[in-house]
């Protein structure tokens, strides 16, 4: 069914293409997300060549490409790098209800940081270099969002 | 003037219908690993990478930027190919031009795909135009059934003719290839008792949905006569991407495309007896129907002669020209990445690193591929720089 | 390296929303490089198109302009990034020896999808695609810290805004030539704090074309080639809390590959005009000092100096940029293409007089993870 455009004269075909997916995890993101819904446990691991804390923890160093099988917890707390409050809505895909605060969070003993939202605070109040500690959800899914927020400590 | 190139790695994943425990990066991680590995190189030596798989399977944008974590590549110059079916193809050819240029010395190509990720056919199903073909569109097979068809018309081929080739690859895979997904032979009953899934092709006629990874090196001439004793030289490449629309292409019953594509990599390499001069072919075949009909395209036999090709056991493994010892596409298809295995496995052959599926004696080797809307890709690589 | 030059381009007029669909617009501008260049469909032995699934809402969207760019003629690929990318594609097959001429094509409608999901869509879905990530927002986390890092502020981006808005108005293609100023921009609705509004590129249908060919070639058809003179590509790592997104090193790499490769050895006195891919404001701030025209932390004090403007030392997007038309894949090959004007002497009125090396740039992934450079020659 093709629709005219307004008044323009252009015709369209509004359509979707709706597709599911399942995607694997694998063993690494497996035991993060595993950890952190059933023991609140934050996993890292560390590369073996440039000693490399990563936080969420991958198979191959970024950087070496040499396989990281060394596993290091880090703390539920850290700094805030960089931040910013979306004020624009994009359907489906956003957690909250703008606006809301994304960070990139670098946790204590990690040398990468996390990206996530933040919460419990007054979006004027954020400023980087703010300690803040992660909220955990209470009925967790092994997703991201098992941590709700991060809020200042 | 660019440079003569070869192939001095291969490396693959042991390919199934669903490997819970990778993600998609540590599959790329793992056909990489196994490719260094068996070049005896490290991601340091690597110069340039080229990726490649179908946007939709996994739903991931811009993957060329995602794939770095599956291969170390921080500081690497990336780039993304894709062009459907024959991705992995294009992505090796892709690989080979870089090389060729003489810009980039040691070039990485890798195709991947994990078609478990999502239902298969309704991805394929959005490649078409949406106001006038996607309603009808019933997914890839249907379009290959309507083109063996007519080719049975014509020709007199017959399904027991499509059943020989499902029974030749699936046997190669079962007997030679641990990477293969599907390693069960099958007898012509066995595929002639399976059910129609699109008539005239049949359950047993049909490519599985798999997924793997691939990677093949590329490297110059002066690094690749260095890290390599016997380089598989890339003698010739060649492409058609010809229709746009399925109705383009079903009025004719053999592979314009494939034979468009192979003329330009034998032109390129010297070619001119196919069949006497080529010693292994790994052919795209996303249905056993096309192992029947697409042997003349590629001038392995005159138009029509496909069925007495086939039924003359020529193409086995113990035949004058072993095609697909591998066990081919319908034996694995993890989509993005089976057109490079097809290049790869072809390269394998040459470097005398095939394993249990080696063919003996191995100068010259042929790989295509196939996708899109009847698009297709040739590669021919050789033991010696050129076609002496 | 083989001397290879470009010899026809061609644009669609830049918009909000054009009547063409996909072909259509790679039809006119195939057929307006074909025009540029004097030759024919039929002079071209190789193409290639840059078409995204994603954008196009269409799996092996290559398909949609195969006919159009004359590409089910001849050897094709599809390089699924930036048109600098593609062009660079085209390039290599040139310097194989196994092509003389090559076409490169690049489109996106951005007006037919939602562009918030297909950016959501770059991110990992095993990890931060779920927090709602998506090309602005991520932008933002970037703009941040890069004003964190160094002390350059809102202000400053504004300054850019400002001044490739200002240039757009000599440029016929451009969808938003608009007379700004640095209060505007601020004032501008907020999107991702710091970037506003007018920090941001509209979204954008448009395509464009270019036609590569060999020296040989080149001098028999073309009366003003313009040579490619280095070119470069590098990228940066994945996840963002992996980078510094205020480090600039994987744009430093390419484009030193770009400079050797062109024996530039001081950029910003060798180079002429530079068009740079600033799909934001703050981003040409970035990667002006990571193409060497300022050090490191002096892009704020780059655009204070005037320097880049038009009429300065090194005018920078005196097209208007990304900020004022970004057809997503399309709009490095078009710093490619406006780059080629300005050396040809065609930019009209946004020409910069006596331009003999100019800088062409593009971008790929968030927050600029992949860069692509090319140093372009009269």
């Amino acid at each position: 069914m093709t629709v005219e455009l307004g008044n323009t004269g252009t015709r369209i075909y509004p359509n979707r293409i709706r597709l599911r997916y399942n995607w694997w995890l694998g063993s690494v993101m497996g035991r993060f997300y595993r950890d952190l819904k059933e023991k609140k446990r934050i996993w890292g691991n560390t590369c073996p060549d440039c000693g490399l804390v990563y936080v969420p923890p991958k198979e191959n160093c970024p950087t070496c490409f040499t396989k990281m099988n060394e596993f290091v917890e880090v703390g539920d707390t850290g700094n805030l790098l960089t931040y910013t409050i979306v004020r624009y809505k994009v359907p489906f895909v956003q957690p909250l209800e703008p606006p809301f605060a994304l960070g990139i969070i670098q946790l204590d003993g990690a040398d990468t940081g996390l990206t996530h939202l933040l919460g419990e605070v007054d979006l004027d109040d954020i400023e980087v270099g703010m300690r803040l500690k992660a909220v955990f959800r209470d009925e967790p899914q092994g997703n991201l969002l098992d941590i709700k927020y991060f809020r200042p400590l | 003037m660019g440079t003569r190139v070869g192939i001095i790695g291969v490396g693959q994943t042991h390919h199934r219908s669903k490997i819970p425990e990778c993600s998609g990066q540590e599959l790329i991680g793992i056909a990489v690993r196994r490719a260094l590995e068996s070049a005896d190189l490290t991601m340091k030596d690597v110069d340039a990478v080229v990726v490649g798989n179908m946007d939709h399977f996994e739903s991931i944008n811009y993957v060329d930027m995602w794939s770095v974590l599956g291969f170390g590549g921080y500081m690497k110059p990336v780039m993304k190919v894709t062009t459907g079916g024959t991705t992995g193809s294009a992505v090796g050819k892709a690989a080979f031009y870089h090389a060729a240029s003489g810009l980039f010395d040691v070039v990485l190509a890798i195709g991947w795909e994990q078609n478990s990720e999502s239902d298969t056919t309704a991805a394929i199903v959005t490649h078409t135009e949406p106001l006038i073909e996607r309603d009808f569109y019933g997914g890839a097979i249907s379009g290959l059934a309507a083109q063996y068809s007519a080719y049975m018309g014509w020709s007199g081929a017959t399904e027991e003719d499509a059943a020989m080739v499902s029974v030749r690859d699936r046997g190669n895979a079962a007997r030679n290839n641990p990477y293969a997904h599907l390693r069960k032979e099958v007898t012509l009953e066995d595929v002639m008792e399976s059910p129609y899934i699109s008539y005239p092709l049949r359950l047993l006629h049909m490519c599985p949905r798999s997924d793997g990874a691939c990677a093949v090196i590329f490297a110059q001439e002066r690094s690749a006569k260095k890290l390599c004793p016997k380089p598989a030289w890339v003698l010739g490449v060649g492409s058609s991407h010809r229709s746009t629309y399925l109705g383009d292409e079903i009025g004719e019953s053999g592979l314009r495309s494939l034979e468009i594509a192979s003329r330009r990599a034998y032109d390129m390499s010297g070619i001119t007896d196919p069949f006497h001069q080529i010693d292994v072919a790994e052919m795209y075949l996303p249905a056993a129907s096309a192992g029947v009909a697409w042997m003349e395209a590629m001038g392995f036999c005159d138009p029509g002669k496909g069925p007495d090709l086939i039924r003359s056991g020529k193409t086995n493994m113990d035949g004058e020209l072993p095609i697909n010892p591998s066990g081919g596409v319908i034996s694995t298809n993890c989509i993005g990445a089976t057109g490079l295995i097809r290049v790869g496995e072809a390269a394998l052959q040459v470097m005398g690193r095939a394993e249990a599926k080696q063919v003996p004696d191995v100068n010259i080797a042929m790989s295509t591929g196939f996708g899109g809307c009847f698009w297709s890709d040739a590669m021919v690589l050789g033991s010696m720089k050129y076609l002496s | 390296m083989e001397k290879v030059a470009i010899i026809g381009v061609g644009q669609t007029k830049f918009e909000k929303i054009s009547p063409s669909s996909h072909d259509e617009m790679i039809f006119e501008v195939t057929n307006a490089a074909l025009a540029d260049a004097g030759i024919t469909i039929d002079d071209v032995d190789n193409t290639v198109t840059c078409n995204n699934d994603f954008w196009d809402g269409r799996t092996i969207s290559s398909m949609t302009v195969t006919d159009a760019s004359g590409s089910n003629r001849c050897t094709t690929t599809n390089v699924e990034g930036d048109g600098t990318f593609g062009a660079l594609m085209g390039l290599m097959r040139i310097l194989s020896g196994h092509h003389d001429v090559s076409l490169v094509v690049a489109q996106t409608k951005g007006s037919i999808g939602v562009p918030g999901l297909i950016t959501n869509a770059i991110f990992d879905p095993l990890y931060d695609r779920i927090i709602g990530l998506d090309a602005i927002n991520s932008a933002a986390l970037q703009a941040r810290r890069y004003m964190t890092q160094y002390g350059i502020t809102e202000e400053q981006f504004a300054k850019v805004s400002v001044k490739n808005h200002k240039n757009a108005k000599h440029n016929p293609y451009a969808q938003l030539p608009l007379d700004i100023t640095v209060r505007d921009v601020l004032d501008s609705r907020p999107l991702a704090d710091p970037i506003k509004l007018l920090d941001t590129s509209p979204v954008t249908d448009g395509a464009c074309a270019v036609i590569l060919a060999r020296e040989s070639v080149a001098y028999k058809l073309c009366r003003k080639p313009v040579w490619i003179a280095g070119v470069g590509h590098c990228s940066d790592t994945y996840h963002l809390g992996d980078r510094d997104l205020a480090d600039v090193s994987v744009l430093e790499t390419a484009a030193m590959k770009a400079y050797d490769m062109a024996g530039i050895e001081n950029p910003l006195e060798e180079i002429d005009v530079a068009e740079v891919y600033d799909a934001f404001s703050y981003m040409e701030l970035m990667w002006m000092e990571g193409l060497g025209f300022c050090e490191r932390g002096g892009g704020g004090a780059l655009i204070d100096s005037g320097l880049t403007e038009m009429g300065g030392a090194l005018p920078v997007n005196p097209s208007g940029g990304v900020l004022s038309a970004h057809p997503v894949l399309a709009a490095g090959l078009v710093r490619m293409i406006e780059a080629t004007l300005q050396l040809r002497g065609e930019a009209g009125e946004r020409q910069v007089d006596g331009a003999q090396v100019a800088l062409a740039h593009g971008i790929a992934g968030a927050c600029g993870q992949g860069h692509c450079v090319y140093v372009l020659e009269r």
